[in-house]
């Protein structure tokens, strides 16, 4: 029973983009896809740029959608392939399950750091105040200067919204994660708090998929590891 | 097998095949779709795309030419809203639905003061007692961030900004389980639409309403719904997450409006 034990299992997993406002253009990502991340295990995807790592993190998310393939994502005692999932059970699976981290932060308007870092706990039904002391610890960890917190985080520096980022993606235990250059552009100190999160994340039992460009950072990390231009296309 | 409880797990409201035509004129074409408690789902489009028509023959304004529109009444019961007596149809439009138009003017009694606004649903569904009444109808003002000293105060006197959230205090008051919003931002300046937008998710997420928001603004989509519908000439050409249809479209039309965004 493969998929019973896994906590991830690609299969086949086919991609291709249709530029209709290019005269239909054709651009094939990704072909037969297939790998799979057992619980506490590290996959790290590797590959030069353009080979499509991130896509096949966007497809684990549910972000974009898979062509053909299944990509089935086992939780709390359930199976999901969110290759073929409607949109409410992607839904689910996410705030339970499946954690997505960018070095990107998409800031909603007037909402305090602390609140942005805590809601995806409040989402899975932590309580308020709980969930915001645990925001709150997060934050410290990242080296983000308490007076900031209560703040939208719009107006900080590029860095600070990388770490509340990391803070809110890496808080809830979800037991599987996909992590897409967490690393990148920080500080040797904030790059071993990460470090320390992922191995502690790992020994919970959490299954994770990351990209990582940094050597010593993948070194640290990385149980496995996928080369992504096997799966890429001649386009 | 998804963690969803299938057995007790049914939609509030489910539309089959609704279809409307003006004359000749395709108004909106077979449009189907379930939607759950707690659920946003935004519908976008260009004008006439049909997007209001389908807004306005959910939220039983018009009659569908075709289809039906069944709603999952409190008691479980569910219901076929066209084969209701216009009496429980109208109840049900003062109680358990909201409905947010664009026009604060459309929503709001102009006459009235603002507390007596948010008032008047409380009586709707009973409620007699003035001092609680208006100690809610002060809750409520709290809560979408009117001023305490503005509640005796008409909604003429308030700005574009504070008439809408007016608005959305009346709809919600009686803790409606869905509520229609038709471009809830249209006509707002830009800070205000973004404050407006805030407390609206806030709110909806805090009481798990179901909404149905027919916007023309992606970003309002992006930030307010978890599903999208994406509607032209009168038909749904498609749908799905809305992270997922506007990040990765497949449509033609879908990837022209999503590339047509001004980057900020």
């Amino acid at each position: 029973m493969k998929t019973a034990m896994n906590a991830l299992a690609l299969t086949d997993v086919t991609k291709t983009f249709t530029m209709h406002l290019q005269g239909g253009l054709r651009l094939p990502v990704l072909r037969n896809v297939t790998f799979d991340a057992a619980p506490g295990q590290c996959v790290v995807l590797t590959g030069p740029s353009g080979a499509g790592k991130s896509s096949v993190l966007k497809l684990i998310y549910g972000n974009y959608r898979c062509d053909e393939g299944s990509i089935l994502v086992s939780a709390g005692g359930s199976t999901v392939d969110i290759a073929a999932a409607a949109p409410r059970e992607i839904l689910s699976v996410r705030q339970r399950a499946l954690g997505y981290v960018t070095q990107f932060l998409r800031a909603v308007p007037r909402v305090s750091a602390l609140d942005i870092v805590a809601e995806p706990l409040m989402s899975k039904g932590v309580a308020r105040d709980e969930a915001t002391s645990r925001a709150a610890a997060m934050l410290k960890r990242f080296n983000v200067p308490e007076r900031l917190w209560s703040l939208p985080p719009s107006t900080f520096s590029g860095g600070e919204q990388q770490r509340i980022n990391l803070a809110r993606g890496l808080l809830p235990e979800h037991p599987i994660l996909l992590l897409d250059e967490p690393t990148a552009s920080l500080d040797a100190n904030n790059r071993a708090v990460v470090v320390d999160i992922i191995r502690e994340r790992k020994q919970q039992g959490a299954a994770i998929v990351a990209i990582v460009h940094d050597d010593a950072v993948r070194e640290q990390i990385a149980d496995a590891a996928v080369d992504v231009t096997h799966f890429a296309t001649a386009a | 097998m998804s963690g969803i409880d299938k057995e007790n797990d049914l939609p509030l409201l489910i539309a089959e095949g609704l279809t409307k035509h003006y004359g000749r004129q395709l108004g909106c074409r077979d449009a189907s779709f379930e939607l759950y408690e707690g659920e946003v789902m935004a519908v976008v489009g260009e004008s006439g795309s049909g997007k209001t028509t389908l807004l306005q023959m959910l939220s039983t304004q018009i009659e569908p030419s075709a289809g039906r529109v069944l709603y999952r009444m409190r008691d479980g019961a569910v219901q076929d809203l066209w084969t209701m007596s216009e009496p429980a149809r109208r109840f049900l439009l003062r109680t358990d639905w909201g409905y947010v138009h664009q026009d604060p003017q459309m929503g709001l009694r102009m006459g009235v003061s603002a507390g007596g606004n948010v008032g008047e649903r409380l009586m709707a569904v009973g409620n007699r007692h003035y001092g609680n009444i208006r100690a809610t109808a002060a809750d409520w003002l709290g809560r979408v961030e009117i001023p305490q000293n503005r509640i005796d105060d008409t909604p003429r006197t308030y700005s574009g900004g504070m008439r809408q959230r007016l608005q959305i205090a009346r709809n919600l008051v009686t803790a409606p389980r869905l509520i229609f919003m038709d471009e809830p931002t249209g006509g707002l300046d830009v800070s205000v639409q973004a404050r407006l937008l805030d407390l609206l998710r806030r709110i909806v997420s805090e009481m798990r309403i179901a909404a149905i928001v027919v916007t023309h603004d992606l970003a309002v989509a992006r930030l307010l719904s978890n599903r999208i519908m994406v509607m032209k000439g009168g038909e749904v050409i498609e749908a799905g997450l809305t992270d997922q249809v506007l990040d990765d479209p497949h449509q033609p039309y879908t990837q022209l409006l999503v590339s047509s965004i001004l980057p900020a």
